[in-house]
């Protein structure tokens, strides 16, 4: 892990904290992503989507990509993890959801210097991660 | 000889090779030749070119100061690539995110970016994203390529012309900014002295947020470009502190946006891979390269390409 050489008088506590989740968040999601794309690419686990077919494909929007290879939307990929193509949304995932892992783990410390404020705005932060994350506002197409 | 190692030496080589690319793709293989061709062009030459075009992004991001988003949609989306937009903007939306992620645990730790004024912009801005990403993917693609013409052609004049102020001067911190208790003080290296920071504004810069959210979701494009004038020549906060605050807000604004394109089936491995290794790798790069190269001149160059690509997008959505 990084050792970034830091003062306590330009960095907070949560700061701090914050960079600690976020530094080792960032390189597992990364380094998973970088694993779980070459078992896609060089056909170790066999892909919901070959290649082939995907190259015909991209050239769509999404929506219609999506009909197309019938694919999931949503979390609809976590059923279709054992495939190549959609094993790497965990490394992607991981990267879309450190933030939200940052925040739920600095929310007490501002908890616990009574910055209500703050708080209310993590904890209005984490809602919006988790209605972003959640595919309830998956509505809507071209 | 001195002459080719003296360009070489100042970097300016990378962009020149990418406006030739550019230039090459106007001469006829452009994005539709490319779609043309994608079914014959086997998956792997575009996967591989996808990594190296990154590549050189990253590289000539880093020299000319811009996010890796910023060139990677409207080049990749206009250019020489079959993929349709969607899938670009949602590469680019990671693209912008992992660089964000990668930067922010240093930026936060040196003191440079502060959470404190990330927070309540951030929370304005990654809501709109939402907003962003999902009109972003709900409109008919000639609506988003003519907005990202538009848009990316206002970034063009943006960079022309906007100055960017070392230590605003803010006379008196606002009221809102004080209640949330927005100020700092972080080490100037440079000037061997720490510097005390505060910010005015804060209700206006929230709303520009509003608008700043909605593009970042809607075009993919990372949202540096427009957080930096705001906190910087807008709220007044030191040009390090805002430079490093809105790489950091970046790694929250676009995960919002991420997962909506993700949630929509808009982020492909083949596309969104290949791009964040390449760009991140290629900025590695450029940071070695920053000291030797002319800034000024790669950002020019930058420029230049921005205004090739705006135009290729806003021709290609009013259907030139």
């Amino acid at each position: 892990m990084a050792d970034y050489s830091y003062d306590p008088k330009y960095a907070s506590e949560e700061q701090v904290a914050y960079a600690g989740t976020l530094d080792r968040g960032w390189k597992i999601g990364f380094v998973l992503m970088l694993i779980f794309f070459g078992l896609y690419v060089f056909g170790v686990l066999p892909a919901h989507v070959s290649m082939e077919q995907l190259a015909q494909y991209w050239v769509l929007p999404a929506d219609q990509y999506l009909k197309a290879v019938n694919g999931p939307t949503g979390w609809g990929w976590v059923a279709l993890v054992t495939k190549g193509d959609y094993l790497n949304y965990i490394g992607i995932a991981i990267l879309a959801g450190i933030t939200v892992v940052c925040y739920a783990q600095v929310l007490p410390l501002f908890l616990k210097k009574g910055d209500k404020v703050y708080s209310a705005i993590m904890i209005a932060e984490i809602l919006v991660l988790v209605l972003a994350a959640s595919g309830i506002l998956g509505g809507g197409a071209h | 000889m001195n002459h080719h190692s003296s360009l070489w030496h100042k970097g300016l080589w990378i962009p020149g090779l990418v406006a030739l690319l550019i230039f090459l793709s106007q001469e006829g293989w452009c994005a539709e030749a490319a779609a043309a061709s994608a079914t014959t062009t086997p998956w792997w030459v575009w996967a591989a070119a996808l990594f190296v075009t990154s590549f050189l992004l990253g590289i000539v991001a880093v020299l000319g100061g811009v996010g890796g988003g910023v060139l990677f949609v409207p080049i990749v989306g206009g250019f020489f690539f079959p993929f349709h937009l969607d899938f670009v903007r949602g590469a680019g939306l990671m693209v912008a995110l992992a660089g964000a992620l990668a930067a922010g645990p240093g930026l936060l730790k040196s003191g440079m970016a502060s959470l404190r004024l990330a927070m309540p912009l951030a929370l304005i801005a990654s809501a709109s994203a939402i907003v962003g990403a999902m009109m972003g993917l709900a409109l008919p693609t000639h609506i988003i390529q003519t907005a990202l013409g538009a848009t990316i052609l206002g970034i063009v004049a943006l960079m022309w012309t906007a100055k960017k102020s070392e230590q605003p001067d803010v006379p008196k911190a606002d009221a809102l900014s004080s209640a949330l208790g927005i100020h700092g003080l972080y080490f100037d290296a440079a000037k061997n002295q720490e510097i005390d920071w505060k910010v005015h504004r804060t209700p206006l810069g929230l709303l520009m947020f509003v608008v700043i959210g909605i593009m970042a979701g809607m075009f993919g494009l990372g949202a540096g470009w427009a957080n930096v004038p705001v906190l910087n020549l807008l709220m007044g906060a030191p040009l390090k502190v805002s430079v490093a605050t809105s790489k950091f807000m970046l790694s929250i604004v676009d995960t919002s946006a991420a997962w909506v394109y993700l949630n929509k089936g808009a982020v492909l491995a083949l596309i969104a891979v290949p791009s964040i290794l390449g760009i991140m790798l290629g900025s590695l790069i450029g940071v070695r390269l920053l000291k030797r190269a002319n800034a000024s001149v790669v950002r020019k160059v930058v420029i230049g390409m921005l205004l090739l690509a705006g135009s290729r997008a806003l021709m290609k959505g009013l259907g030139f």
